[in-house]
């Protein structure tokens, strides 16, 4: 039961539509249903079902949508991390708002909400994110680093609304 | 402050990802130094911000029950296609509450049997399906002691086309026992060592049918044990291996 609720979860934050994400798990399960051969025994289970309904959505039209080139600077050269005393972001963590959380979560590209969304809430290991994602690890890892900036932006810019 | 270095890591230190050995010394270093430790406390307040805030959405009751009965009508319709099958046990297993379902409607031989097919499935799905990993049947048999209620006897394999690949325990209707698993080709095929007093007396009256169960399955008795041996191997893979069972016990 743990899969299908939180790839339903996973599918839901990808598609940010109820019927779009019943649609993709349902689709998920068929594949995994007929392509199970491929499945190595001894290979990570999870991370293959992930994979699956990455895949289809990536080819659906909602993703094909979402998934339009990451820009060069989403990829390129860190930033240089600002002295971290009192930050505004961390000053709405503390307060645990999850509705700005959730704000800016939706409002950062697919590459960064997936990648945010298996660490921190699949709680999968940067190995399982690399299968997963079919990137390698360092990508996880720069990936990971840029999502979170860009969610420390997202929140700082929430928080600057007011 | 040279933390340049350590800074560029903070994401695997908070990830638990940097290699043991280094996480000492970057502990050490996160406690003496202000500003890493400003910033990796960010970094875990996120983290756990992202944890709460995403797990936002569950399936609609009527969506999982759509599911359930998908899934339910897959395997009597595609019979046949033994990797299909398995896979169709699969996902019954990953959404549960199919199999508390339906089961509430089949008999107690049924639910045992569909019980041991889910136990097979679930092992070889699992990313690590033996705890006690060997081809040796000295090394696996005496794994099992004191870890069950009863000793069994593991065949010879020599030229019989099956390897051991290890054992581990598993719990049918709250009763310990005994699963090994054999690879027999590119086949996987499990047997189940269980206490016969504990299982339903009616296993044997109705022959098993590969229909109904959708792996090629035996089941019988001896000297107080029920065995199991399951698997999407052919029925004559599966009778070979159950036949060595019968012989070494």
């Amino acid at each position: 039961m743990p899969h299908f609720e939180r790839l339903y979860n996973f599918a839901c934050w990808l598609t940010h539509d109820r019927q779009e994400a019943e649609d993709l798990v349902q689709e998920t399960y068929a594949k995994a249903l007929k392509g199970f051969s491929s499945f190595q025994l001894g290979t990570n289970f999870r991370a293959w079902i992930y994979k699956i309904l990455r895949n289809t959505f990536l080819t659906s039209r909602t993703g094909l949508k979402a998934t339009a080139p990451v820009p060069l600077d989403l990829e390129g050269e860190e930033e240089a991390l600002p002295a971290v005393k009192e930050t505004p972001e961390s000053i709405l963590l503390r307060r645990s708002d999850d509705q700005l959380v959730r704000q800016a979560l939706e409002q950062l590209p697919v590459a960064y909400r997936e990648i945010l969304l298996l660490c921190e809430v699949e709680e999968m290991s940067y190995q399982e994110i690399s299968a997963t994602l079919a990137i390698p690890m360092g990508t996880v890892m720069s990936r990971l680093s840029r999502a979170r900036k860009a969610l420390r932006g997202g929140l700082q810019e929430q928080f600057a609304k007011g | 402050m040279v933390c340049e270095s350590w800074k560029s890591k903070l994401d695997m230190y908070i990830d638990g990802e940097v290699p043991e050995e280094e996480m000492r010394t970057f502990d050490a270093h996160v406690r003496g130094c202000h500003s890493c430790s400003a910033d990796a406390l960010v970094l875990v307040q996120m983290k756990r911000a992202i944890h709460v805030a995403g797990k936002r959405y569950t399936p609609s009751a009527e969506f999982r029950k759509r599911m359930q009965q998908k899934i339910a009508a897959k395997p009597r319709r595609s019979f046949g296609l033994a990797w299909t099958l398995a896979a169709a046990a699969a996902v019954i297993l990953v959404v549960g509450t199919l199999t508390s379902a339906y089961l509430g409607t089949r008999s107690g031989r049924d639910q045992v049997f569909s019980e041991i097919a889910d136990l097979h499935v679930a092992t070889l799905a699992s990313s690590s399906p033996v705890d006690v990993i060997s081809t040796d049947r000295h090394t696996v048999k005496p794994w099992f002691q004191g870890k069950i209620p009863f000793a069994f006897n593991l065949p010879e394999l020599q030229n019989s086309g099956f390897t051991l690949l290890g054992g581990r325990m598993t719990y049918l209707d709250q009763t310990p026992g005994a699963h090994l698993i054999y690879d027999a080709g590119k086949h996987h095929i499990s047997v189940f060592i269980f206490r016969e007093q504990s299982l339903p007396a009616s296993l044997d009256k109705d022959p098993v049918s590969p229909k109904q169960l959708t792996f090629n399955m035996e089941t019988w008795t001896q000297a107080g044990l029920r065995y199991f041996v399951i698997g999407d191997a052919s029925a004559t893979n599966v009778d070979n291996l159950a036949k060595l069972f019968k012989a070494a016990s």
